[in-house]
């Protein structure tokens, strides 16, 4: 295969990865009924965790856990606000990405850099080759000589899909997002269902922006995220709400983004706006077609307390 | 659901308040408003902000300043800097000129000078600088370092500013080798293209498998993915604004510094000396307001002939024997 293809594949993988996660993330808050209006913040708040942990500490597994954290942190942030005092959704969502990319940028001048804009550097994480399925022509270099991250995005759409389709706690899950009030007269208790969906679903989404750092750039900048989040709210709507469509989507968005680029730098006669435009496009020509009422999970924006608290 | 006052109060408290003591009539009172990035943003804002503090230094006089933090900040903080009475505003970056040219008009006596743009007001001073010049010299540094004949360059948008550095770029590559091939790349045309370094990586990485063994990137904090990615594979990256030989020694080839330090010092001190004067200023390597960065960092991948080329092309571009073009 020509070297430019592989390239161009191995591009695609790379910036479809933190969208993967990040959507898997907003996949499980979404399923319980809770707007994922606030991934753009989550993903940038664990790229700032990812590389301050990583840059305070020198260990790379720390690094992993603190985006982990701050993302669940910001997803307890929303969840409260959201779940508990039953704001609206949408506002919620918008406000947590503003909150986080000032804080993240404030975090950064006052705990790292004392006051100043540091340039901070952290080690990458090194790819770890499949034994004997590295070795295969073509398919084991660009699949299976990735860095950890990469295999968990790929991997993590079965344990996801199994625990939505097959499980009783993703049926209770789904129930929350579809219709609270029966799941509350079947003994669940929606609130909380939401409430532990949103900040699991913030840590897993923390960990799409540890891709960037760790596996990408090795360095945080503000507002690096740019827009990533809210791609990946738009891979989850193309998707379907449905984790192997919805990796389908963010692998579909990866490669026009990395079309995008090539474009440019082949030099090809083609406006590099007009596919960057693309995966956009995609979206909105799949709200059209199927509306929007068919799969979104019913409930979803709209309050649910807990009746025994209100 | 959150009530809209409640919603206005929180943005209202939110922004930071203008709080700025009134300066005492008479005395000599020097401001900058730094933009969006911060003063200590290790770039454009960073080096205004050492070129106040130099003049602190030298002066033994105190000024005022202002980091703006959002668009709507910029007339705000002119106008609260005027009533407080400043004796001169240094306004650092090109999205200033709008908010200065409105602004200087409701305070006639004031004076602005305004960095790396051009705005128009009797009592205005635009200083620009001649980046095609320092970008010349390290389009020089890239082609002779380039062992393929193919050299890269990244821009942040393209506007004026960015085709300035990348005609000086080009020029410079191919007045050491006419066969040189530039790949000329912009990251994006929304503002995020300033502070996205995983798609400056992406990009750079594009062009190093188009075989590109040299970049010079003008792309703000997306510089950072860019540097990053030439160290991962082992080519060439080239800094800009600031000296950035420090951030990856060894694959930093230099930087394409930018003096936006004595844009503020001097304003402060000829507006002090009296001597300041409105109108339109350049400044190019005969000024110093521009020049390629030579360090310890970089002191091994630069030879001392690509040094004597490098200082022959600037003699001759002071003496105005060489023309370099600006990309208009």
């Amino acid at each position: 295969m020509d070297s430019a293809v592989l390239d161009f594949l191995a591009a695609t993988i790379r910036i479809a990865t933190p969208l993967m996660l990040a959507a898997m993330g907003g996949i499980i808050s979404e399923r319980a009924g809770v707007f994922a209006v606030g991934l753009e913040g989550m993903m940038l708040a664990g790229a700032f965790g990812a590389a301050a942990g990583t840059f305070l500490t020198g260990s790379t597994a720390i690094g992993i856990a603190s985006s982990i954290g701050c993302g669940a942190l910001v997803g307890l942030t929303v969840a409260v606000v959201a779940v508990r005092f039953r704001a609206d959704q949408m506002v919620t969502g918008l406000a947590a990405n503003a909150l986080v990319a000032g804080l993240t940028s404030f975090l950064l001048r006052g705990v790292i850099g004392h006051g100043r804009t540091p340039v901070i550097h952290t080690a990458l994480l090194d790819p770890w080759p499949v034994p004997g399925l590295s070795a295969i022509p073509v398919i084991g270099s660009l699949l299976f000589q990735q860095p950890p991250l990469t295999y968990l995005a790929f991997t993590a759409t079965v344990p996801l899909y199994w625990f939505l389709v097959n499980s009783h706690a993703g049926l209770l899950l789904r129930a929350a997002g579809e219709n609270p009030a029966a799941a509350y007269s079947v003994g669940a208790n929606p609130a909380k269902i939401r409430t532990v969906a949103t900040i699991a679903g913030a840590a897993i989404t923390g960990l799409g922006g540890a891709v960037l750092v760790l596996q990408q750039v090795g360095t945080f900048s503000d507002g690096m995220t740019g827009g990533r989040g809210f791609l990946a709210l738009a891979a989850i709507i193309v998707g379907r709400w449905m984790p192997f469509g919805t990796m389908a989507a963010c692998l579909v968005f990866g490669a026009a983004e990395a079309m995008h680029l090539w474009v440019q730098v082949l030099g090809l006669p083609v406006s590099s706006y007009i596919v960057q435009m693309l995966p956009y496009l995609l979206a909105l020509a799949v709200l059209a077609a199927w509306g929007r009422s068919v799969v979104m999970p019913a409930a979803i924006g709209v309050a649910y307390g807990d009746p025994d608290r209100s | 659901m959150i009530s809209r006052r409640s919603l206005i109060a929180a943005i209202a408290l939110g922004s930071p308040v203008l709080r700025l003591a009134k300066a005492t009539p008479g005395t000599f009172m020097p401001a900058v408003t730094y933009d969006i990035g911060g003063k200590y943003d290790k770039s454009f804002n960073e080096a205004a902000w050492q070129g106040a503090e130099r003049f602190k230094a030298d002066s033994g006089i105190a000024y005022r300043e202002f980091e703006i933090t959002s668009p709507v900040q910029r007339e705000q903080a002119l106008r609260a800097l005027c009533r407080r009475g400043v004796s001169i505003i240094v306004a650092i970056g090109f999205n200033q000129s709008e908010a200065v040219t409105t602004v200087c008009r409701e305070f006639p006596d004031a004076k602005f000078t305004i960095a790396d743009a051009i705005a128009k007001g009797p009592n205005v001073q635009s200083v620009v600088m001649r980046e095609e010049e320092g970008s010349y010299l390290v389009g020089m540094l890239a082609a002779m370092a380039s062992t393929g004949g193919r050299i890269g360059f990244i821009g942040g948008i393209d506007i004026p500013l960015i085709r300035r550095f990348k005609a000086g770029y080009r020029a410079g590559a191919l007045s050491i080798n006419p066969a040189i091939e530039t790949v000329e790349n912009m990251v994006g045309d929304t503002p995020t293209a300033w502070s996205d370094p995983t798609r400056g990586a992406e990009l750079a990485r594009a062009q190093f498998g188009r075989g590109v063994d040299v970049v010079f990137a003008a792309a703000g904090a997306s510089g950072l993915g860019i540097y990053q990615a030439a160290k991962d594979l082992g080519k060439l990256a080239i800094g800009v604004d600031s000296n950035q030989n420090g951030i990856h020694p060894g694959t930093m080839l230099t930087s394409m510094v930018k003096h936006v330090d004595k844009v503020v010092y001097d304003s402060f001190s000829t507006a002090r000396a009296g001597t300041w004067q409105p109108g339109v200023q350049s400044l190019g390597l005969a000024e110093g307001g521009v020049d390629w960065a030579l360090d310890d960092n970089n002191r091994a991948l630069i030879t001392s002939e690509m040094e004597q080329s490098v200082r022959a092309a600037t003699a001759e571009i002071v003496a105005g024997r060489i023309r370099v073009p600006d990309g208009s």
